[in-house]
């Protein structure tokens, strides 16, 4: 029996389409445009201005806060302008336009694909140096990782379980790294183990990625302490407190981190991340990023700059298709849809799905009919049809009592529903409201 | 016969009993309870609708009851005929405030501000903010599924359909506020109804720089200055990319209206204004 979290999941068709294509690298583009809020917490601070010269790995923006992160400049070139960019859902936010002029990187940064094996940095090195390269969880969720890594008095890591699920649909970003970056992977995993004090490392990876299991598993007898565990297909298996449950069989107390059970989970695209990090001194300016969907001539995983248009990507696999309805950025459970596929790749973005009208028509919602298979998937045991009300008529005191705030947003409520109830986006109203509430109490 | 005689007695002492109980029951825990609160509650418009602040028309009389003075607290959907007659009621004396309405200030329809993106999510507005900007290039505006509506308790707000934007009706508005605090963008905002429901506002929120908001929809302001300039009151002040009148300076003489480029400043319930004629030698002569 294979493991996997106890509660709840749902099985969506899996699609990934691009899975197993090697990672391409995309050719520079013209210009960059570099956002300056691509994490959870405080927007960076702009330390660049209007016409500076600046190379590939220069820091443009500096954390501002204990949540934050720097960013570094993705490309060589000159800052044309710092002004506002609309971003995925339609906002305004300050970025820093870079013209790309050549390809000249800071120095001290290793371009070669040497492995370097073996560190001398210690625990507080190893966290000073993935600080200062801006890293942060390339999971989607985008958490500052230096902050992870440094647990909160009293608490201690026992465990460090790296995150290789990628359970959402289409999605392939994760896998391809794995197969490709393994050793490195490895060696990332080694520096974590360092910087938390660990001797366990375990990498949990969904069974619908066998050549990776079996790539990682041979790999994983030379690094002792590293082990692979393979994984029953489930969404949202990728969450922290699902995968936690599944490789530990613990239960992550309601409202509480994963260091509540001694873990510490970090995502495979952040483990190659701090690899590059500190033992090439490389700062986190590109990422994988899978470009899909069932109408796309050339579904391929690209490692591409930050700041590089979606656009680029979406032509380099072949353009639009005819009958595209929309865009995602993200997998097709808890991506949002894009206002317009001219906005920068972020340091979160790991894909860009392209659906077709046929499969993103919304159907009509009817009145719940009390079927309660939301309350049966839901994988942190809530009850999203009472969630939903409750939000829905602002009752959120009552929407607190019955842990609205435990919800992950996986979305796998609204998938489920037989009446098509936009469950999540009310419950994820209701959240937003009721953390207000819980924000300002304090 | 002797068991139906039995019945009815054993039947009406248990009812005697319970009366007393009840009766000493009653005299015990008695509640005393102000009657001027009645007497307040029977005044107020019976709405419910929380607009004063105090949990229903009940909770608005006792705090009239208990508060030693009306200043302060007032019945937007009664209005100061209502608040005379509490303070009558309850001997005190209250101070006039002025009526208000809610008005609008978008003017983003969909002929003034082209659609970029379509949405098809669950239908409020409250979801569609929570999510993304909207589905044009102004992601301050209007999105049009009525929030506002579902909130008005005197179907005061209704969503035009060729425009997709609210109307309020001048004479159901009660300036209770709720449609102000249902808009998940602030676009709604209690004037003053001014004399003979002449106002005069800015209707549009966009604080985008002028060229980006201008190209998001027809009808933005984009803080050119020109009214705060031509205003004789000050009642003018741009901030923040965007220009608002301050209701309680406007003097409504209407110069800032045709000054504003791009038709953002709104006039309403002027009589039409009259054609200045020109005196040129041609009119002389005519």
């Amino acid at each position: 029996m294979l493991r996997t979290f106890r509660i709840g999941g749902i099985h969506p068709p899996e699609n990934k389409l691009s899975a197993g294509k090697k990672i391409k690298a995309l050719p520079l583009p013209e210009q960059v445009i570099i956002p300056v809020g691509q994490h959870i917490g405080a927007p960076a601070k702009v330390i660049v201005a209007k016409g500076d010269t600046v190379k590939t790995g220069t820091l443009i923006a500096e954390a501002n806060g204990f949540i934050s992160a720097n960013i570094h400049s993705s490309v060589s070139g000159t800052v044309i302008k710092i002004d506002d960019i609309t971003d995925a859902s339609g906002y305004k936010r300050p970025a820093i336009f870079i013209k790309v002029e050549g390809d000249e990187w800071e120095e001290g940064i290793d371009t070669s694909d040497v492995l370097i094996e073996n560190t001398d940095a210690s625990s507080e090195d190893i966290i000073q140096q993935i600080k200062n390269a801006g890293i942060v969880g390339l999971g989607g969720a985008t958490f500052p990782t230096q902050v992870k890594l440094s647990p909160p008095p009293g608490k201690t890591a026992e465990i460090l379980i790296i995150n290789g699920v990628e359970c959402e649909p289409y999605l392939t970003s994760d896998h391809a790294l794995m197969l490709e970056k393994g050793k490195e992977i490895m060696i990332g995993i080694r520096l974590l183990q360092k910087a938390l004090n660990v001797k366990r490392a375990v990498i949990g990876i969904e069974n619908n990625k066998e050549d990776a299991i079996t790539h990682l598993t041979e790999l994983a007898i030379h690094y002792p302490g590293i082990e692979v565990c393979s994984l029953k297909v489930q969404y949202p298996q990728g969450g922290e407190k699902q995968l936690v449950d599944a490789i530990l069989k613990k239960q992550i107390p309601s409202g509480a981190l994963p260091i509540e059970v001694g873990a510490v989970v970090q995502n495979i695209g952040t483990v190659f991340a701090v690899y590059e990090a500190v033992q090439k001194n490389k700062p986190l300016i590109e990422r994988v990023v899978t470009v899909t969907g069932k109408g796309v001539k050339d579904p391929a995983n690209y490692l591409v700059r930050i700041g590089t248009s979606m656009n680029i990507l979406i032509e380099a696999s072949g353009g639009l298709p005819e009958n595209t309805a929309k865009i995602v950025g993200g997998g097709p459970m808890m991506g949002k849809a894009l206002v317009s596929p001219d906005i920068p790749v972020t340091k979160g973005s790991s894909g860009i799905l392209i659906l077709p009208k046929k499969e993103t028509e919304r159907r009509p919602v009817y009145n719940c009919i009390r079927c309660g298979k939301c309350v049966s998937i839901c994988p942190m045991a809530l009850e999203p049809y009472l969630l939903m009300t409750l939000s829905e008529l602002c009752l959120l005191e009552k929407a607190e009592e019955n842990a609205i705030m435990d919800c992950i947003e996986c979305g796998s409520c609204t998938y489920t529903c037989p009446a098509n109830r936009p469950l999540l986006d009310y419950i994820r109203l209701g959240k937003g409201k009721t953390g207000a509430i819980i924000r300002s109490r304090k | 016969m002797n068991l139906i005689l039995l019945a009815v007695i054993s039947l009406s002492a248990i009812g005697a009993i319970a009366a007393l109980i009840l009766y000493f029951a009653s005299r015990k825990f008695k509640v005393y309870e102000d009657p001027n609160i009645a007497l307040v509650e029977g005044i107020l418009p019976a709405a419910n609708c929380g607009g004063c602040g105090f949990p229903g028309c009940k909770g608005f009389a006792e705090a009239c009851v208990n508060a030693n003075f009306l200043d302060g607290i007032s019945c937007p959907v009664g209005g100061a005929e209502v608040m005379t007659k509490i303070a009558s009621v309850l001997g005190r004396t209250v101070e006039v405030t002025t009526p208000m309405i809610a008005v609008v200030r978008c003017n983003g329809s969909c002929e003034n501000r082209p659609r970029t993106n379509i949405y098809d999510g669950a239908t409020s507005c409250a979801v569609a903010s929570a999510l993304y900007g909207g589905d044009t290039g102004c992601s301050y505006g209007c999105f049009g599924f009525g929030d506002c509506v579902a909130s008005c308790l005197f179907n005061a707000i209704r969503i035009n359909p060729e425009t997709m934007l609210p109307e309020v009706s001048e004479d159901a508005c009660t300036a209770c506020g709720a449609c102000v605090k249902a808009c998940p963008r602030n676009i709604i905002e209690l004037r003053k109804k001014g004399p003979k429901s002449r106002r005069v506002y800015v209707s549009c929120i966009n604080k985008d720089k002028g060229a980006v908001a201008r190209k998001a929809c027809k009808v933005a302001c984009i803080a050119c200055r020109k009214c705060e300039k031509i205003c004789p009151f000050e009642a003018i002040t741009v901030e923040n990319n965007l220009a608002y009148i301050d209701y309680n300076k406007c003097k409504l003489c209407r110069k800032c209206v045709p000054e504003c480029p791009t038709n953002a400043i709104h006039e309403l319930n002027f009589p039409p204004r009259k054609e200045k004629i020109e005196v040129t030698e041609g009119n002389v002569a005519s």
